[in-house]
C-alpha cells in the first residue's frame, strides 16, 4: 500500500523498526526523567543532562578500554564520576537564578564534551573509543538464548539491549514515584514552589537541590551507558546540547511533574522522529534530517504556546524557583 | 531569589572569610577596576612571556572575536532586561544573518555592503515578525520563565535546521578576498580581519553613543532598569519594545556577517556562538547594555590571548571557563548591581 507521498505502511508494522524505536525511546525516558525530576519536581532548569550522560558515558568506556577495567565494575564507578561531576557543578551554580543555572549547566556540558573531542589519547576524540561492550556482547547471548528457550525461534538481534533498556526505565520511573510521595519528595515540591518558605522551615535547600541533580546525573549516566551500547562506540557527536533540548521536547510533550508522562512523550516524540524516515521524500538524507530536528522545534513552539502542560501533567505544577 | 541568596546561610564558611578579608572587600566595592587591573597584569606576563609583538598580534584576533561577540550581547543583554526573556534563539539570528549576506553576496553576487545591510535588515524584520507572532501574544497570557525558555529553544532548533535544510550542512564563505594582508607597526593583519575590525568598532561606538546620548537609546536603557517605573513615568513600552528587536535584530544579523567572515559559516556556527555570547552578557551584568559591550570584547581578548598559553583547539572552551568562573566569583558581572540577581 503506497500513498501519493510515497509514506509506506509495511515500516510500522516491522518488529526491527519497533525494537530500534523502543530503544531510543527507553534510554530517553530514562535521560528525560532525570530532566523531570530536576524542572518537574525541583524546580531546577538543568541543561546540562547532555554532559552528564557523556560524562557516565566517556568514564565507562575509558575505564574499559584504557584501563582495562571490568565492564560491571566501570559501570557502578562511571555513575559515581557522574555524581561527582553534577555535585561540582550543582554546588557553585545552584545558588543562581533558574535561567543562570540554565546557562551554566550547558556551559559545563559543553566542556565536556570538547574535552572529549580534544583529549584524543584518552578518549579518542572524532576518531571514536571502541571496544567497551565485549561484555554487554556476552550477556545479549545469554539473553537471546534465553528468549530462544521460551520458544522464540528467531528473536530479533536488538532485543535483548531493548529489554534491558526498559526494565532499567520502568524501574526508575516507578522508583521516582515512590521517592516524590516520601517525605523527601515533599520537600523537594516544597523548593520547586518556594525556596525562602522551605529554608524558613529549616530545610537545607541546596542540599535537596544537589540530591535532585545527583539523582538526574545518575539517570544521564545510565542514558549513557545505553547510548554507548547501542551505537557499539563514543563520539563527542553524540553528546551535543541539542540532544538535552531533544530530553525537553520530551519532556514537555508528557507534561512536566508526570513520570509517566516522560514515557509517554519518549515513545511519541521517537515514534514521529523515527518514522519521518519513512515516509520518502524526494530529499537528500541531510534534509530528511533536518526536518527531524525542525519537528523537535515545531513541537516545543507549540506545546509551550497552546498546552504548555504537555500531554500528562498539570499547569499549577509548571513553576520555576526564580 | 532576591540579593540575599547569594550570600545566604547555606554558603561555606570559607567563601564567608574569604569575603571579609581587606583585599576581596576592596575587590567587591570596584569589580569594574580589579577586571581591568587582573587583565593589565595578565596582559604584561604575557607580554613578558612571549614579547610585546605577538600579544599584540594576537589581541587584533581578539578584537576580531570580541568585535562580534560584543554585537551579539548587546542586543541579547537588552532583550532580557527590557523583555525578560532569556533568548536562547538569538545565536540563530547570528546564523539567519550570514546567510541572508551569503544570499545577496554570493548565490546573486551582489556587493558586500549591500550584503551586510541586507542581512540586518532581514534579522531585523523576523526579530519584529516573531515579537508580533509569539513574544508579545505570550508576554499578554503571562507566559512564565519556563514556557519562554524552552520556546525560545524551540524557535533556535526551527531557525537553525530551516537554514540547514534549505543551504546543507556545507561550510559557506562569503565572496570576500581573505589571502590580502595589511601590514602596520610590523603587525600583520587579513584585510578581511581589518574591515571586520573597523566596522566592528565603529558600529560598537555609535551603539554605546546612542545608548548614552539618544532619547531612544535612554528610554531601551530605563526599560531595561525598571519596566514598571519607565512605563509609569510616560514612554511608550510597546514602541521601544518593537525598537529594541529592530536594535538587537539588526545587530544580531551584523555580527553574525561579520563572523561569518572570520570563521566557517555553517547553520549550527550560530549556537556555537551563543554561549560565549552569554558569556559575554553576564561578564558585563545581565540587562546593562554598556556591560555587554565591555564584556563582549574582553571574552574576545581573553580567548584569542589564551591560544599564547594553551593549545588552539582548546580555545571554544575558555569563553566557558569564563562563563563559570564569573558564575562563581560575581554572577551580577563586573558592571552589575548585586541586586539584580
Amino acid at each position: 500500500m503506497t500513498l501519493p507521498l510515497g509514506v509506506t505502511f509495511e515500516a510500522f508494522t516491522d518488529f526491527g523498526f519497533w525494537t530500534s524505536v523502543g530503544i531510543l525511546a527507553g534510554t530517553y525516558v530514562l535521560f528525560t526523567l532525570g530532566l523531570q525530576l530536576n524542572v518537574g519536581y525541583t524546580g531546577i532548569v538543568n541543561f546540562g543532562q547532555a554532559g552528564f550522560m557523556a560524562i557516565g558515558a566517556y568514564a565507562m568506556g575509558v575505564l574499559v578500554v584504557k584501563a582495562d577495567w571490568s565492564f560491571w565494575l566501570a559501570l557502578p564507578t562511571a555513575v559515581f564520576i557522574a555524581i561527582g561531576f553534577g555535585l561540582l557543578v550543582g554546588l557553585p551554580s545552584l545558588r543562581l537564578r533558574a535561567d543562570y543555572f540554565a546557562i551554566a549547566t550547558i556551559a559545563a556540558a559543553e566542556i565536556v564534551r570538547i574535552t572529549a573531542l580534544n583529549l584524543r589519547d584518552v578518549t579518542g576524540g572524532n576518531q571514536g573509543l571502541f571496544g567497551f561492550d565485549d561484555s554487554w556482547n556476552n550477556l545479549a547471548d545469554q539473553i537471546e538464548s534465553w528468549l530462544v528457550s521460551l520458544g522464540w525461534s528467531d528473536p530479533e538481534q536488538l532485543f535483548p539491549l531493548f529489554l534491558v533498556v526498559w526494565v532499567t526505565a520502568l524501574i526508575a520511573t516507578v522508583l521516582l514515584n515512590f521517592a516524590t510521595k516520601s517525605p523527601w519528595g515533599r520537600v523537594l515540591r516544597a523548593v520547586r514552589e518556594d525556596e525562602d518558605a522551605a529554608r524558613a522551615l529549616g530545610k537545607n535547600t541546596l542540599a535537596y537541590k544537589l540530591q535532585s541533580l545527583a539523582i538526574a546525573s545518575t539517570l544521564g549516566a545510565l542514558a549513557g551507558f545505553f547510548v554507548a551500547i547501542n551505537l557499539n562506540f563514543l563520539t563527542p557527536e553524540a553528546f551535543l546540547p541539542a540532544f538535552t533540548f531533544i530530553g525537553y521536547a520530551v519532556l514537555v510533550l508528557g507534561g512536566l511533574a508526570s513520570y509517566w508522562g516522560v514515557a509517554a512523550g519518549a515513545i511519541v516524540m521517537w515514534t514521529i522522529l523515527e518514522g519521518t524516515r519513512f515516509i520518502d521524500l524526494p530529499i537528500s538524507a541531510e534534509r530528511e534530517a533536518a526536518v527531524r530536528f525542525m519537528i523537535v522545534g515545531l513541537v516545543l513552539i507549540l506545546l509551550m504556546a497552546f498546552r504548555p502542560q504537555g500531554m500528562f501533567g498539570k499547569k499549577e505544577e509548571m513553576v520555576l524557583g526564580d | 531569589m532576591e540579593a540575599q541568596s547569594i550570600s545566604s546561610a547555606v554558603d561555606l564558611p570559607l567563601r564567608e572569610r574569604l569575603r571579609e578579608t581587606a583585599a576581596a572587600r576592596l575587590a567587591a566595592q570596584h569589580p569594574q577596576y580589579t577586571a581591568a587591573a587582573v587583565m593589565a597584569l595578565g596582559i604584561l606576563i604575557l607580554i613578558a612571556r612571549h614579547g610585546l609583538h605577538d600579544v599584540a598580534q594576537v589581541s587584533l584576533n581578539g578584537l576580531v572575536l570580541g568585535s562580534v561577540y560584543a554585537l551579539g550581547a548587546v542586543g541579547l543583554t537588552l532583550v532580557y532586561g527590557i523583555l525578560k526573556l532569556t533568548n536562547f534563539a538569538h545565536g540563530d539570528f547570528l546564523t539567519f544573518g550570514a546567510y541572508m549576506a551569503f544570499l545577496v553576496n554570493v548565490t546573486w553576487g551582489g556587493p558586500l555592503v549591500l550584503a551586510i545591510v541586507f542581512g540586518m535588515l532581514t534579522t531585523a524584520l523576523v526579530a519584529i515578525f516573531l515579537e508580533k507572532i509569539m513574544w508579545g501574544p505570550m508576554r499578554a497570557r503571562r507566559a512564565g520563565l519556563l514556557q519562554l525558555l524552552l520556546m525560545s529553544i524551540g524557535l533556535a532548533f526551527l531557525l537553525r535546521y530551516t537554514i540547514q535544510f534549505i543551504w546543507g550542512t556545507k561550510v559557506r564563505a562569503l565572496d570576500v578576498n581573505v589571502t590580502d594582508t595589511v601590514e602596520f607597526l610590523g603587525l600583520r593583519i587579513g584585510r578581511t580581519d581589518l574591515i571586520v575590525i573597523v566596522i566592528g568598532v565603529i558600529t560598537l561606538m555609535a551603539v554605546g553613543l546612542m545608548l548614552k546620548y539618544t532619547l531612544l537609546g535612554k528610554r531601551m536603557r530605563a526599560l531595561s532598569d525598571n519596566f514598571d517605573l519607565a512605563e509609569t513615568s510616560g514612554i511608550d513600552t510597546s514602541q521601544i519594545v518593537l525598537f529594541t528587536w529592530i536594535f538587537a535584530g539588526a545587530l544580531a544579523g551584523l555580527a553574525g556577517v561579520l563572523a561569518s567572515e572570520v570563521t566557517n559559516l555553517r547553520p549550527e556556527f550560530g549556537f556555537a556562538l551563543l554561549l560565549p555570547i552569554f558569556a559575554a552578557v553576564i561578564l558585563g551584568g545581565i540587562g546593562d547594555a554598556f556591560g555587554a559591550l565591555a564584556g563582549g570584547i574582553v571574552l574576545g581578548l581573553v580567548t584569542e590571548l589564551s591560544t599564547l598559553e594553551i593549545e588552539p583547539r582548546w580555545k571554544v572552551a575558555v569563553g566557558f571557563g569564563v562563563l563559570i568562573l564569573v558564575l562563581f566569583v560575581r554572577p551580577q558581572g563586573i558592571f552589575g548591581k548585586a541586586t539584580a540577581i
